[in-house]
């Protein structure tokens, strides 16, 4: 039988305890400071639960807790950054069952199609873990410079990365837009899918006790036309994902605000999260840093 | 001190034939603009004027870049690779044949000391269309995925400072990848773009590859803008680059943008202190201050400041201010009377707000744009001659304790082009070079630049990278 932590079991003698689905800020689990919620539905329009919905202080707090956990987890080694990417993966295939009922409710697939879903989005993270200790060979150089200098460029971390997740796909698509930004060393301020944001939830449960710093990844619940834009003017988040954004001209208009400071903006496209990702969305939040150095005696 | 005294060795300006009056090179010729005020060029070391110039509206803008879409799709893009690699060796030879006379032409127009134009400047163009000349075959092992394309007609704008040498980073890399380019110069520096317009018909490049348009902002506002356009590349300050992120939005346009810096040069107790002087000098009076990576924030260790400072001023006697054709200068004009006006404001600024304003004695000639070499001691973080780019020969000093309150004061700021770091260290170098978040950091010297060697910054100071294999992937879809 599936487990399924949200619905009370009906044929069951026992009245299961249902979770409270919350943010997922600096490592915690808070409640909006807002104090607000709203009606998470299934597919078929019944009741699954009140999500947060998260505000702009929540948002703002959430970059400042991404700010924090930046210096830390851009600064491991890659290796223990791989070793970290890939916990998630084996601490999500014990969950399989929670995140294949969710996602079957969520986006309305039959529950053996949402195993596959999930298959993918673990598959996933096991994909990324990987690249943590290869990036620097594959995108890196060293330069042969005309005269008596060791030259060599080499990637690093943008920074903080704002990520306006998918609103169809909720765990494959965040997984997709999630994994690319924090291999590398970044720190995440991920807005879920509105209506289908508790698969979101989970992987921040999932997150926490993945060895994930705090801070690392945060996740926010509730519309990101309401927090996108203060998180694309945000002067301390250095990049955005607008992969969520359907309306051409609110992505416009979040451009516009991220050019403030710069920030390197990833333009909304259709995209298919099944296929193999590729390396654009990993090297989108990447710096390259050249060195030089005189070579004498 | 006895000092040297240096009889006048001009580099004769007969080498180069400037024409009166120069149109708009579309589609391989030379055309009159049909809309827009022409304006003049002078020479920022005497004021005199150099030549007059057209200035491109909207109608020219849209008639170069029909001619770059025309010569994208009908030839340029189709053509083998190994034939656009032998059109970039040509004009890399050309530029090689032809570069006396284009680094006084230089020399000329921009005010930079004839050294530096015809000892870096020109080396370097010619090297980076060679470099990238090799690329144009070679494409599918660039990093940019098996099949790679170009993206397009290119629209490049550059700045006044290394008019030739940013042409060559914009137009090299974005010819070997296959696309087409309008490009337009600063204002004030227009000539050797316009000297390289002829060259490309000295090279026989077909019509429409390589478009050189001139004018102010405007023209500048109505390239990027342009339908027509696929790709934005930009050098220039971060409020145009600012400006120009914001209008592409929401448009399939590619960008990339060089902007401003606001370098931390950080000198350790330990540094080889001959050559960090020689390295701090570079690093801010070279081409006049006139460069966005310079290291304009000199940070110094406690227990040497004295020593480095004193030694620094000592340095800076020696520096010798004044004709830009003089093969013995060393500091030549300010680009612009506006740039001037900027430079000093700001200088007014830094006095005003309390920090020690020092500049040796220095006689400036009476015509043109001059500034003297100008270090500023007792400046706090907060004061703007810390915070904002000067873009002259003006540095301010500040000193720290440790290796992590340098790190500390280096990255506050919002931009991220370059750094410096002088010690014999090398842990600390490796250390320092992993902590400071800048695109280029310079070890034990100081505004080093090369064809393969990848150059653009972190944060305010943009994004994309102009050089290497990564240069060329700036201008290639993947």
């Amino acid at each position: 039988m599936v487990w399924r932590p949200t619905l009370p079991t009906k044929d069951s003698a026992r009245l299961d305890v249902r979770k409270t689905y919350k943010l997922y800020v600096g490592g915690a689990f808070p409640r909006s400071e807002s104090g607000r919620s709203y009606v998470v539905n299934n597919a078929r329009g019944k009741f699954l639960a009140n999500a947060s919905q998260a505000s702009r202080k929540d948002a703002r707090d959430a970059v400042v807790a991404a700010r924090k956990a930046f210096g830390g987890w851009s600064g491991k080694t890659a290796y223990n950054r791989g070793q970290v990417l890939y916990r998630i993966a084996e601490v999500m295939e014990g969950r399989h069952e929670q995140f294949s009922a969710e996602v079957a409710a969520a986006e309305g697939l039959s529950i053996s199609k949402a195993r596959a879903v999930v298959d993918a989005a673990i598959d996933r993270w096991v994909w990324y873990a990987g690249w943590a200790d290869k990036l620097a060979q594959v995108v890196g150089s060293s330069n042969p410079v005309a005269g008596p200098y060791f030259d060599f460029s080499l990637p690093e971390a943008t920074g903080v990365v704002a990520v306006l997740a998918p609103q169809d796909s909720s765990l494959l698509g965040l997984t997709s837009v999630i994994a690319p930004a924090i291999v590398s060393g970044n720190t995440v301020v991920a807005v879920t899918s509105f209506e289908r944001p508790l698969p979101a939830v989970t992987l921040g449960e999932v997150m926490a006790t993945s060895d994930l710093p705090g801070g690392v990844v945060n996740i926010l619940t509730g519309s990101a036309s309401e927090i996108g834009p203060w998180l694309a003017g945000h002067l301390d988040v250095n990049a955005i994902d607008l992969a969520g954004v359907t309306d051409p001209e609110e992505a416009t208009a979040l451009e516009v605000a991220a050019a403030e400071n710069l920030k390197r903006v990833r333009r909304p496209v259709d995209e298919d999260w099944t296929e193999s990702p590729g390396l654009s969305r990993l090297t989108q939040y990447l710096e390259l840093k050249t060195v030089w150095h005189p070579i004498g005696v | 001190m006895s000092r040297f005294e240096y009889a006048p060795a001009p580099e004769s300006r007969a080498i180069v034939d400037i024409k009166s009056s120069y149109g708009l090179f579309i589609n391989g010729a030379f055309t009159e603009a049909t809309d827009g005020k022409p304006f003049k060029t002078v020479s920022p070391a005497s004021e005199e004027v150099l030549a007059e110039i057209s200035e491109a509206g909207p109608a020219d803008v849209d008639k170069a870049v029909k001619a770059a879409r025309k010569a994208y799709d009908k030839v340029w893009g189709t053509m083998p690779g190994r034939d656009r690699a032998k059109y970039l060796y040509r004009i890399a030879r050309l530029i090689q044949e032809r570069s006396r006379e284009l680094a006084v032409l230089e020399s000329l127009d921009n005010g930079k000391p004839i050294r530096e134009s015809r000892d870096v400047d020109l080396p370097l163009v010619a090297a980076h269309f060679f470099y990238y000349a090799g690329w144009a075959d070679k494409l599918e092992y660039a990093g940019a995925g098996e099949n790679p394309q170009p993206l397009g007609v290119a629209a490049q704008v550059i700045p006044w400072n290394f008019p030739l040498m940013m042409l060559a980073w914009k137009i090299a890399p974005a010819l070997a990848a296959g696309n087409t380019v309008v490009l337009k110069p600063a204002e004030t520096t227009p000539l050797t773009a316009l000297a390289f317009a002829e060259i490309c018909q000295q090279a026989d490049l077909p019509p429409g590859v390589v478009n050189i348009i001139t004018g102010a902002g405007r023209t500048g506002q109505a390239l990027v803008e342009h339908e027509g356009v696929d790709k934005v590349a930009f050098t220039g300050s971060t409020a145009v680059g600012r400006a120009i992120a914001k209008s592409v939005a929401g448009t399939d346009k590619k960008v990339t943008l060089e902007l401003g810096g606001k370098a931390a040069n950080i000198v350790f107790e330990d540094a080889p202190i001959d050559q960090t002087i020689e390295g701090i000098v570079n690093g801010i009076f070279f081409n006049q201050g006139h460069v966005c990576c310079a290291g304009s924030r000199l940070l110094v260790q406690e227990s040497v400041y004295d020593e480095v400072l004193a030694r620094l001023k000592r340095r800076m006697g020696t520096l010798r201010v004044g004709d830009p054709l003089d093969k013995n200068t060393d500091i030549g004009a300010i680009n612009s009377a506006e740039q001037l006006a900027r430079i000093r404001e700001l200088s007014q600024v830094g006095e005003d707000e309390g920090a020690e304003r020092w500049s040796p004695e220095c006689e400036l000639p009476t015509q043109g744009y001059w500034f003297a070499p100008t270090v500023f001691t007792g400046v706090s973080q907060a004061h703007r001659i810390a915070r904002e780019e000067i873009f002259g020969p003006v540095l301010s000093v500040l000193t720290f304790r440790t290796p992590a309150e340098a790190v500390e004061k280096a990255n506050n700021t919002p931009f991220g082009l370059s750094a410096g770091v002088w010690t014999d260290k090398g842990s600390r170098i490796l250390w320092m070079a992993d902590q400071l978040r800048a695109g280029v950091v310079w070890a034990n010297t100081f505004n080093r630049f090369d064809p393969t060697s990848p150059f653009g910054g972190y944060k305010e100071s943009g994004y994309g990278r102009e050089g290497g294999r990564h240069g060329l992937e700036a201008y290639l879809a993947h």
